[in-house]
């Protein structure tokens, strides 16, 4: 018996549960070789030398004066180096691997080497700009001399840690003069060409196996890069095989976050309508640009949201600090918008005078208009259908009467928001390059090959769902492994909510192109390419055009209640819709909702990292709190198909749609209940007393 | 480093340890139970949860001279008996385990809790759980498979 309509019990389900899944640090890795990272201990400044003890027989030092060809990590935007050479930029740069059997000696090694600096003096400000992006729509000058009301306000977002389960961790090893990596990872590929970028090698010595993966929301994107590459350089040295796991702390200090983000709006409204926007988005990138740039571009893209806005000047800044780089995350700088702009547009509207609820839902986007970009919504719309479901299921009309008074302690809110599915504009076409295997054996067995990482979001069982459905074939007959580089092309990278909008849809071709040509029993195979829709035209320079293949469309209410003593919020009441054209597997999506709005609530109340003088200050995992069971109510999630034509049954993305819109949800919900506005989040009781103490707010 | 005798999954178990290494080392590297997981090594997640004469423990926490004499069960021993299929049954069927990581510990916390209280409300469900971090699910399956199950009846 089963509570979904359309869902199977996942591939790995059970062996996840019965704890038989082997983890990175689970597999067998008998005679590896511990590696542990010599990190800075300064924010800024030139490494003039390193005095490393006399190492016991059996241990090694690894720096950058051993790289084999570039000390450059590829990411998007390759500026981070592999090891640290001569100058550090951030507390806790990695300036050296030390490698031993014992990790208890390697500890005491590193205690023991000294690392001499020049210090110089660290900036931790957002002053210099390593990246600016900027775009224009309509005319904001003819709106900003005529208009009834403006406002001018600034939101400020904080880091966030992903905090999967499964620390960070890595194996590699020499099968002859192949290096094999198996790692806790997003990115087999991005794995791969980083090792064969470092080493400048063939790429064919370099192989990359994905084992069971505990979690990732975007930090196993690109640091496992990083990870391989140290790890490779020292394999070349010293052949012998490598084992390297994170401690949590290690984890929470020393890899990547979500960009701390500041906002600032100016608003311009004529006749009951916001006519024109102009904003400024600054995020923090830390001390290397990596892939900054396209978490810019995102935020910008969903600056004002899925509101319709005619004329907006909008420009955008990554600054580069002297603190830990900071990367992808669950909604890739558009949760940090979305955010400011769905609490902008409140403000602005109570500023009016106006109703803020009908406010936002005057301005929804329709479909044949033109997006903040210049680019088109191609396809239906069904925003109002989800808001009205959304506020059925939370007798929302009712609730925001009832609470919407001084002194109430209790609030409800709503938001809505979209999220563009897939990588930016046309690089689905023009840089990855999706290509996708099926192959038949002579007992017509089907076998799915993809690089498509299964870290909890059940993708093994959904892309295998697909070809099975579309073969007309029990899913028994169809078997989908974990990416090994060795046999499955690059269907590109697991992120950008592009695993079931792109590779879903080639599965679904790929099997009815494998359907057209089937012989029985007969051995079979088919290469599908990537074709996205042609009329998708991207600038990204100037930021012109369709930013995205696809969009999917979310609308969440929250409920809170405040405690006046404590300033503490409880969370009551969490109610969703969503859009993402046709569930291929119920369970599967309502599991990415209920996981994505929880996150996103922690985002906006309760999870809280700081940096003093360029270090975390939270360490542990009782010092960064994220939700546990007791802080969440039970959440209710419903599903509304739209189709998509360029999917498979429909079927868009909804990974990082479901994280976007809870922290404004929540922020709208705390605003109610405590009679003020607020502007940062997390919206944590030290921060409520604050606004509820100052007159000004 | 001292004789350590106890009973891991119903068998006698016979070990030279120091007593105070951490139970979830010697499980995990000297036993090669890794179906208990290490999520934080400090007794916030639940990741390493095992039972412990019936009682839910983080093992990362536990020193191994707490365990001597004692019946030690992880997931490897759980998932032999007929509680494990009950639990793992609605926890397939609500989607409760996601990544997997946390999986392990939180049914195990889950079947201390029923023993426990067999028919916990929805506070007491979360409650109990609510030192087994789960980053993927929300908690929302979860707590609709324990509650499920509990409403199923039967001996714990």
């Amino acid at each position: 018996m089963s509570h979904f309509k359309n869902s199977t019990v996942k591939i790995d389900n059970e062996e996840k549960m019965a704890g038989l899944a082997l983890f990175t640090d689970d597999l067998p890795a008998k005679d590896f070789l511990w590696c542990r990272p010599l990190r800075s201990n300064i924010p800024c400044g030139r490494v003039r030398s390193v005095n490393v003890p006399k190492l016991p027989k059996g241990y090694y030092y690894v720096d950058a004066k051993d790289i084999v060809k570039e000390n450059v990590v590829n990411i998007i935007f390759s500026d981070w180096p592999v090891f640290a050479d001569r100058r550090v930029n951030y507390y806790g740069e990695t300036i050296a691997l030390l490698i031993g059997p014992d990790k208890q000696k390697l500890e005491e090694l590193a205690r023991m080497t000294q690392v001499n600096y020049d210090e110089e003096v660290p900036n931790f400000k957002l002053k210099k700009s390593g990246i600016h992006k900027e775009f224009k729509k309509g005319d904001l000058e003819s709106v900003s001399n005529d208009y009834d009301y403006t406002l001018t306000e600034t939101f400020e977002t904080g880091y966030q840690e992903q905090v999967y389960l499964e620390t960070q961790g890595m194996i590699m090893w020499l099968d002859g003069d192949k290096i094999t990596i198996k790692a806790s990872m997003q990115c087999p590929y991005y794995i791969k060409n980083a090792v064969v970028r470092t080493l400048g090698c063939d790429p064919s010595k370099v192989r990359v196996i994905q084992p069971a993966v505990g979690g990732a929301f975007g930090g196993k994107e690109h640091y496992p890069s990083m990870m391989a590459a140290q790890m490779a350089t020292a394999i070349v040295k010293i052949k012998k095989p490598l084992k390297m796991i994170f401690d949590r702390d290690e984890d929470l200090m020393y890899t990547t976050k979500r960009h701390p983000s500041k906002t600032t709006y100016t608003g311009y409204v004529k006749n009951g309508k916001l006519v024109g926007v102009k904003a400024h988005v600054q995020l923090n990138g830390g001390a290397y640009k990596g892939c900054s740039g396209v978490v810019l571009a995102r935020a910008l893209i969903a600056v004002v949201d899925c509101y319709s806005i005619p004329n907006l000047e909008i420009e955008g800044d990554v600054y580069i600090t002297n603190t830990m780089p900071t990367a992808a995350f669950r909604g890739f700088g558009s949760p940090q918008t979305i955010f400011a702009f769905e609490m902008f547009i409140e403000h602005i509207a109570k500023v009016a005078g106006l109703d803020p609820v009908e406010f936002k839902l005057k301005h929804l986007v329709k479909q044949g208009e033109v997006t903040a970009v210049n680019g088109k919504f191609h396809d239906p719309i069904i925003l109002p259908e989800l808001v009205e479901k959304a506020m059925e299921m939370s007798d929302f009309k009712h609730k925001y009467a009832l609470y919407n008074k001084p002194g109430s302690n209790r609030g409800i809110g709503f938001s809505c928001f979209l999220h563009g599915c897939g990588f930016t504009g046309s690089g689905e076409s023009t840089i990855i390059n999706a290509q996708l295997k099926l192959t038949k054996d002579k007992n017509d067995i089907v076998h799915l090959y993809t690089s498509q990482v299964d870290f909890g979001q059940g993708n093994r069982t959904t892309l295998k769902k697909i070809v099975s459905d579309t073969l007309g074939i029990p899913e028994e007959q169809v078997t989908h492994e974990a990416p090994d580089t060795d046999h499955t092309l690059s269907t590109g990278p697991t992120a950008a909510s592009r695993t079931i909008i792109i590779v879903g849809y080639l599965c679904e071709k790929a099997a009815k192109h494998l359907k057209e040509i089937w012989k029985p029993g007969v051995e079979q195979e088919w290469i599908e390419p990537y074709v996205g829709p042609d009329y998708i035209h991207w600038d990204e320079d100037t930021m012109q055009g369709d930013a995205y293949p696809g969009y999917a469309w979310g609308v969440n209410v929250v409920e809170v209640s405040f405690d006046p003593v404590t300033y503490q919020v409880k969370v009551e009441g969490c109610w969703s819709t969503y859009d993402v054209g046709h569930a291929i597997d119920d369970r599967i999506v309502v599991g990415q909702a209920d996981g994505g709005l929880a996150q996103a609530i922690g985002y906006g109340y309760l999870e809280n990292m700081e940096v003093a003088e360029g270090r975390f200050r939270q360490k542990t995992l009782s010092d960064y709190i994220i939700p546990t069971a007791v802080d969440l109510p039970m959440m209710e999630t419903e599903l509304i198909d739209n189709l998509f034509a360029y999917g498979a049954s429909g079927a868009k993305g909804c990974g990082e749609l479901t994280f976007v819109g809870g922290a404004p949800a929540l922020g709208h919900a705390i605003e109610m209940a405590i009679n003020k506005n607020i502007y940062k989040i997390p919206a944590n009781p030290e921060y409520l007393m604050e606004v509820m103490e100052n007159e000004d707010h | 480093m001292k004789i350590i005798k106890f009973h891991l999954n119903n068998k006698p178990v016979v070990v030279r340890a120091d007593p105070s290494m951490r139970l979830l080392d010697l499980l995990r590297i000297h036993l090669h139970m890794t179906g208990v997981k290490e999520g934080c090594g400090e007794g916030a997640c639940g990741a390493c949860s095992v039972l412990v004469d019936g009682v839910c423990y983080d093992s990362c926490l536990t020193p191994v001279a707490n365990i001597i004499g004692k019946h030690v069960v992880t997931i490897e021993g759980f998932r032999n008996t007929k509680q494990y299929r009950r639990i793992a049954d609605a926890f397939a069927d609500f989607g409760a385990s996601q990544c997997g990581f946390c999986t392990p510990g939180m049914i195990l916390n889950t079947y201390a809790l029923l023993k426990k209280n067999p028919h916990p409300s929805e506070e007491e469900v979360r409650i109990a759980l609510s030192g087994n971090l789960c980053r993927c699910t929300g908690y929302n399956a979860i707590v609709k498979a324990v509650l499920e199950v509990a409403e199923k009846g039967g001996e714990w």
